[in-house]
């Protein structure tokens, strides 16, 4: 009786050494890959922040007013910002090949959709970026046009012009990432058609005869003639 | 060279070029840039043909229509222009063939273009004194025609700019910012350098043509700034030559934009590559003038200043963020607070005016922002200056008018070291 629980237990002993044999060199793996993933994130980390100094990506973000959200936030500047997130995702990569190597059941599966996931999230974030990007250039662009042509609220239509690229934007972006694909897509449905119907029925009843001047001016030829001039004077 | 370019490089259409081939090499052209101007060009043309006629009978001239896309015949009206019309007042006779031929550029109109299209017309057929003349200018006498080509023509001048008779609120835009801008940073007294009827030796226009970047549509825009600019930073010899009344022209308020954009959108981008040129010049030196003087008129004229300086308050508050990244914190502050002075008390000081204009040169330099939105940003503030101007001169003579004129270019003058400390200081 003694002598089979001291030969259960040696056995134990020996297959959970034979186990720990087996994982060891994997673990070391893991370590190995952990440490050289670091030196390449941490590489690619400073590589991509000269970059980026180099080609003024500060000054890029603070146009495409992606510094203001940063600053308001209390996060640094968007080149410290990329950078870390570059660093963090390759670094995470390089142990998630690691623990590849450990064979866990289930875990590849997941590791697989994490690699297939990435190339989506940054053209999520590229198209995040350069949409601001064109939000903030359109809208000052309306703001200026607007000012110089004596428009009234100015400020409103651009304000206006830059909330709706930015929902179009971050709703391309979900739907790029496949975060609630369907919920997004129904929510700016549903907000840029109310805010189409809001405006048509402003307009409509509103702004009748600003409608009706508006195209006296553009279709019936000779009215208004004075509308417009710049005082009598001329610039050049 | 030019053999080549016909064969396969102009730009120019195959039935433009079938004409320049026609009219041979030539001695003077005159160019004429049109856009629906039916009005005006027949007798416009018809007064170039008399001039050429009456101070250059021995020469062989051609009058070349460079038209963006005319629905009203202008181009016909070019060329139809009898020589008969010309000369039949004064029994005048060209011992030379007087030809007159047009081209279509493109179907919409576009100034650098049509000048493009002149200074390539100029090139191919080897001219050696060419006009531009205006097709607004609708009181062009048979003068001009010697007025601007006879210093090219005799005394080996490279660009003759004119000076008018103006009115004293008229050309405003040139009088506040383009003539003394241009003339404390590159040191000459140019009072045109925006200039519609001008004349050019070929080679300055050979020059230019190859030199210009005419695929950028912003370097395209403000073409007549830039060839001024181009002469100026190519050392060749400029004059001025005055031609008489320069007649009102009716603008829209939307017209003041590209006039920015072509005055000082031009003078802005020439900073950057003219850098040693004008960063070690101090003062101004003037430039020979033939006839008289620049003159200003007084006749009464109806002018909205309420309008003017509430578009400028708006402005100020609306292009807040806008401003922030142009103009230094000092400057936006007193912007705000003059913004808020009742109309009785407002005043855009020269000094303030010369230092918003230097810090939106500097921003354009550091491209802040896109580089056109700055020149736009400047529309609002300029109405205010305008404001000021109107208020200032509004009982003066033609001398005090002169005087102000003058005290804002001194002030330009003074304050261009603040241009070089801001230009590559502040970020």
């Amino acid at each position: 009786m003694w002598e089979m629980i001291i030969s259960e237990l040696t056995q134990a002993v020996h297959e959970l050494a034979r186990g720990f044999a087996h994982i060891l060199p994997r673990i070391i793996v893991l370590v190995i890959m952990a440490f050289a993933g670091w030196m390449v994130a941490y590489f690619l980390k400073v590589f991509l922040r000269s970059i980026l100094r180099l080609i003024k990506f500060d000054k890029l973000s603070e146009n495409a007013g992606a510094s203001q959200l940063l600053t308001k936030a209390a996060l640094p500047s968007a080149t410290e910002v990329l950078s870390r997130f570059v660093f963090w995702v390759a670094w995470l990569g390089f142990i998630l090949l690691g623990v590849r190597v450990l064979g866990i059941l289930g875990l590849e599966e997941q590791i697989a959709k994490f690699f297939l996931f990435l190339p989506r999230l940054f053209v999520a974030l590229f198209t995040i970026f350069f949409g601001m990007l064109g939000a903030t250039f359109l809208s000052r662009a309306a703001l200026l046009a607007a000012v110089n042509a004596n428009l009234p609220s100015p400020r409103l239509l651009s304000v206006s012009i830059r909330t709706i690229i930015i929902i179009f934007v971050l709703s391309m972006a979900f739907e790029e990432v496949g975060v609630a694909e369907e919920t997004m897509l129904v929510a700016f449905g549903i907000a840029f058609g109310a805010t189409m119907f809001g405006l048509a029925i402003a307009f409509g009843t509103g702004g009748k005869d600003l409608a009706r001047e508006f195209l006296e001016k553009r279709l019936v030829r000779g009215t208004s003639k004075d509308e417009g001039k710049e005082d009598d004077l001329s610039p050049l | 060279m030019t053999e080549v370019k016909l064969a396969g490089e102009s730009f120019l259409t195959d039935d433009f070029l079938r004409q320049l081939i026609d009219v041979g090499e030539v001695d003077i052209l005159v160019g004429v840039a049109t856009h629906n101007n039916a009005k005006t060009i027949g007798s416009i043309v018809e007064t170039i043909q008399a001039g050429i006629l009456t101070y250059f009978p021995r020469e062989r001239a051609v009058i070349v229509n460079a038209d963006g896309g005319s629905r009203d015949g202008t181009p016909d009206l070019v060329v139809s222009a009898a020589i008969g019309d010309a000369r039949s007042p004064s029994k005048l006779y060209a011992l030379r063939t007087l030809h007159s031929i047009s081209a279509q550029y493109a179907s919409s109109p576009a100034r650098g273009t049509a000048l493009r299209t002149i200074l390539a017309a100029a090139e191919l057929l080897r001219a050696r004194a060419c006009a531009v003349i205006s097709p607004e200018s609708t009181q062009i006498t048979t003068d001009w025609l010697p007025a601007v080509l006879r210093p090219i023509y005799s005394e080996e001048f490279d660009l003759v700019l004119p000076t008018y008779r103006r009115h004293r609120f008229e050309g405003i835009l040139l009088s506040n910012l383009l003539y003394p801008m241009t003339r404390a940073l590159y040191g000459l007294r140019i009072r045109e350098p925006y200039a519609l009827d001008f004349a050019f030796a070929g080679r300055l226009g050979s020059r230019f043509l190859s030199q210009n970047a005419w695929h950028d549509e912003t370097a395209r825009a403000g073409s007549e700034t830039q060839f001024t600019l181009a002469a100026i930073a190519g050392g060749y010899r400029i004059c001025q030559s005055f031609l008489g009344n320069k007649e009102h022209v009716e603008r829209r308020s939307a017209d003041l934009v590209p006039a920015m954009r072509q005055t000082a959108g031009a003078l802005f981008a020439s900073l950057e590559p003219n850098f040693s040129l004008w960063n070690s010049r101090t003062g101004s030196q003037p430039i020979p003038t033939a006839g008289a003087e620049p003159e200003f008129t007084l006749e009464p004229l109806r002018v909205n200043r309420k309008r003017l300086r509430e578009m400028f308050s708006i402005g100020v508050a609306e292009l807040e963020s806008v401003f922030q990244s142009i103009l230094c914190p000092s400057t936006l502050a007193e912007l705000q607070r003059i913004a808020q002075l009742e109309e009785s008390r407002f005043r855009y000081s020269a000094e303030l005016w010369v230092k918003t204009v230097y810090e939106f040169a500097a921003a354009y330099h550091k491209s802040v922002i896109s580089r056109d939105h700055i020149i736009q940003a400047l529309v609002p503030l300029f109405r205010g200056r305008v404001f000021t101007f109107l208020v200032e001169n509004r009982n003066g003579s033609a001398k005090d008018v002169e005087d102000n004129v003058e005290t804002l270019c001194l002030e330009f003058e003074r304050l261009k070291p603040y241009l070089l400390e801001i230009w590559n200081g502040r970020e």
